[in-house]
């Protein structure tokens, strides 16, 4: 393989371990099948339509790779939860709706190399049974939609794709959909519905998951663009060798996307626990912008719980140690109570006002919200007018506990993760950053109507303000 | 019986828009049809209602917003009621029902975009169209200029987070959009 020259001042930094995206920015690249075919490319497909699909199931789940699009579920498990015997058509879905904000990584992958992510696809799609795919994507990507088609059309042509693949006799078709601008549809049963043309509201889950009953009410395994991505890994470095990098619990490589107030923001392709925090932030993304400190660190995504940047954290061995000594693996993050998520890092430095930065995620929770579950429908508008009183000074201190009173009541009362995702951020921004939120409060304002009803009813209640 | 209109029909009813003139009034086509059958084909047999989101796309495109006629036509092609159609058009932002300018401009509005300054840009935007940033709210997101040519909608993330603040023109992302940049955006698409 010829040595790869990434663009000028788009170079990997030393410490990143370029796998998924080894052709994003690369030098003479296009998203061509040409292009992928001479650097390699479909030929782990050929090698894997040889195998016994219960081998690459297999070879995946002793890889250990972990899904990429949020929950961190074995992506192998996860395939074998389709029922035993199963009769129906199975179906796999790669999603790529990359809504949570923070997160930009799959954009660069159907962008850039979308063939890479066509031949992940087929082989998985190989390994559960599935003769029929959809790459649901979402509709902020025009762009994207446009170079994914003529990719599938392309591997079409070359017989990638169609009936009895290179001379297997498997047959595979995927198609495209797309979204149309709703956060929900990263939901996999959300997704599922709109796919099926219903409004997608997200389906109960347990007992069945869309593994046993899914799109069209047959099996459906739904993965992330990455996780798909990273199944061509395991299958070029066999199950064993995969799982040897990174952190033992979550191996191979992570893409971080990295915004917000670092010098270098942009996305970054480490090995899982191969660096902390803080060289994450100081070294890789050049370290706060002059004369700041950061202040706080959303670790993986906007539903991720915020951590505080001066907060004493205790090792496992009970030596005192920082956010910045974090190791950036799934489950290092988690001890420390916040999640890894999606992998999207949003830093916040010292000029910024927390309760503001709450203030902008409840109004994506309140207008994302889609309106199933009314602990959700009206908790999030709740949560957002309180941020909103907070901001505008017209809340009481006791508006505060109000506030995570809402999010404790929405938390865990949802059919869906939303309820989870949009409360976690009011109760960590609280418990973390209380005394900000108290500051922008003033005990008379616990006298004073929100409401228009409030006010007219006032006129009847005595004192003049 | 009350002069107020009930919420079902103010749901259906019309939004005159000065972007009009610059879409086709809704009228189908044989080429529209086959189009339409084409995308119904690609789902597996007997799902046709599958297509209702890209039979949705492709009328927008078209004619920039689902008219009411043309919820009835999409209903039909994918063999699903007109009330269904509208349950989906109604529930997704990213469906107009009401006509957005020549050109329309979405810019994220969420965490990162607005650290780097995506709000400011937003105002600065609707007062270079001509936009009235007091005519949008929770319930009516699109601004359209008085002329048609622009229409303006604050929008949740646009997946660009690191390169922010991001800026949707039609289906042209720009990022990293500062003062300068919206005048060269505003140039390059006024003809």
């Amino acid at each position: 393989m010829s040595k790869i020259n990434y663009l000028p001042g788009k170079e990997p930094h030393p410490s990143e371990t370029r796998r998924i995206f080894r052709n994003v920015d690369r030098e003479g690249y296009n998203p061509s099948i040409e292009c992928f075919i001479e650097d390699g490319g479909y030929k782990l497909l050929a090698d894997a339509l040889k195998k016994q699909p219960s081998e690459i199931i297999d070879e995946v789940k002793k890889s250990g790779l972990r899904g990429r699009g949020g929950a961190g579920f074995p992506t192998g498990v996860k395939w074998t939860f389709i029922p035993r015997g199963n009769t129906k058509p199975v179906y796999l879905i790669c999603n790529c709706d990359e809504s949570e904000p923070g997160t930009f990584k799959d954009r660069f992958v159907v962008h850039q190399d979308p063939h890479q992510l066509i031949e992940g696809m087929i082989i998985s799609c190989f390994a559960v049974g599935a003769h029929f795919g959809v790459v649901y994507m979402r509709e902020e990507f025009p762009e994207a939609a446009k170079i994914m088609q003529k990719a599938l059309d392309d591997a079409k042509s070359k017989n990638f794709l169609g009936k009895d693949i290179l001379g297997s006799g498997f047959d595979l078709e995927i198609i495209l959909h797309r979204g149309a601008g709703a956060y929900i549809c990263g939901e996999e049963t959300s997704l599922i519905n709109s796919i099926e043309g219903l409004r997608p509201y997200p389906r109960i889950k347990p007992p069945f998951f869309p593994a046993a009953i899914g799109l069209y009410g047959c099996p459906t395994i739904v993965n992330n663009v990455e996780s798909l991505c990273q199944v061509r890994q395991v299958m070029e470095m066999g199950g064993e060798v995969f799982a040897q990098t990174g952190a033992p619990r979550s191996p191979g490589t992570r893409i971080i996307g990295v915004s917000g107030d670092v010098k270098r923001p942009g996305y970054y392709e480490v090995v899982s626990g191969s660096i902390t925090f803080g060289e994450l932030l100081n070294d890789l993304c050049g370290g706060p912008k002059e004369g700041r400190s950061f202040k706080a660190i959303i670790p993986g995504g906007s539903s991720s719980k915020v951590m505080r940047c001066d907060a004493q954290l205790k090792a496992a061995n009970g030596s005192p140690m920082s956010v910045f000594d974090i190791a950036l693996d799934l489950d290092s993050i988690a001890a420390h109570g916040s999640m890894s998520g999606s992998g999207g890092v949003i830093v916040m430095d010292d000029s910024r006002s927390m309760p503001k930065v709450l203030n902008n995620l409840n109004r994506f929770y309140a207008w994302e919200s889609c309106g199933q579950c009314t602990p959700c429908r009206e908790g999030n508008p709740w949560m957002l007018k309180l941020t909103n009183r907070m901001l505008s000074g017209n809340a009481a201190p006791g508006d505060v506990d109000l506030l995570k009173d809402v999010a404790d009541q929405i938390c865990g009362k949802t059919v869906c993760a939303f309820g989870e995702a949009c409360a976690w951020p009011t109760q960590a921004f609280i418990a973390k950053f209380r005394e900000e939120f108290v500051a922008l409060t003033e005990p008379i304002n616990a006298l004073k109507p929100h409401s228009d009803e409030a006010r007219a009813a006032r006129q009847f209640l005595g004192r003049e303000d | 019986m009350s002069d107020t209109s009930n919420p079902i029909e103010a749901l259906a009813a019309h939004h005159d828009s000065p972007g009009e003139p610059f879409y086709p009034k809704f009228a189908t086509s044989p080429k529209l049809i086959k189009e339409a059958k084409k995308l119904v084909a690609l789902y597996p047999e007997g799902k046709a209602q599958s297509a209702v989101l890209p039979i949705i796309h492709l009328v927008q495109k078209q004619f920039g917003f689902i008219s009411d006629e043309s919820q009835q036509w999409i209903a039909e092609m994918c063999k699903s009621s007109v009330i269904h159609v509208a349950g989906v058009v109604s529930f997704y932002p990213g469906i107009h029902r009401k006509c957005p300018g020549k050109n329309h401009v979405r810019v994220c509005r969420t965490l990162s975009c607005a650290l780097g300054g995506g709000e400011e840009m937003f105002a600065l935007l609707c007062d270079k169209m001509g936009i009235d940033t007091k005519s949008m709210s929770d319930d009516e997101p699109v601004g359209i200029s008085a002329d048609g040519i622009w229409s303006i909608e604050a929008v949740e993330c646009l997946a660009n987070c690191g390169f922010g603040p991001n800026v949707m023109v039609n289906d042209k992302l720009y990022s990293q959009v500062g003062e300068a940049k919206i005048d060269e955006i505003i140039a390059a698409h006024s003809n």
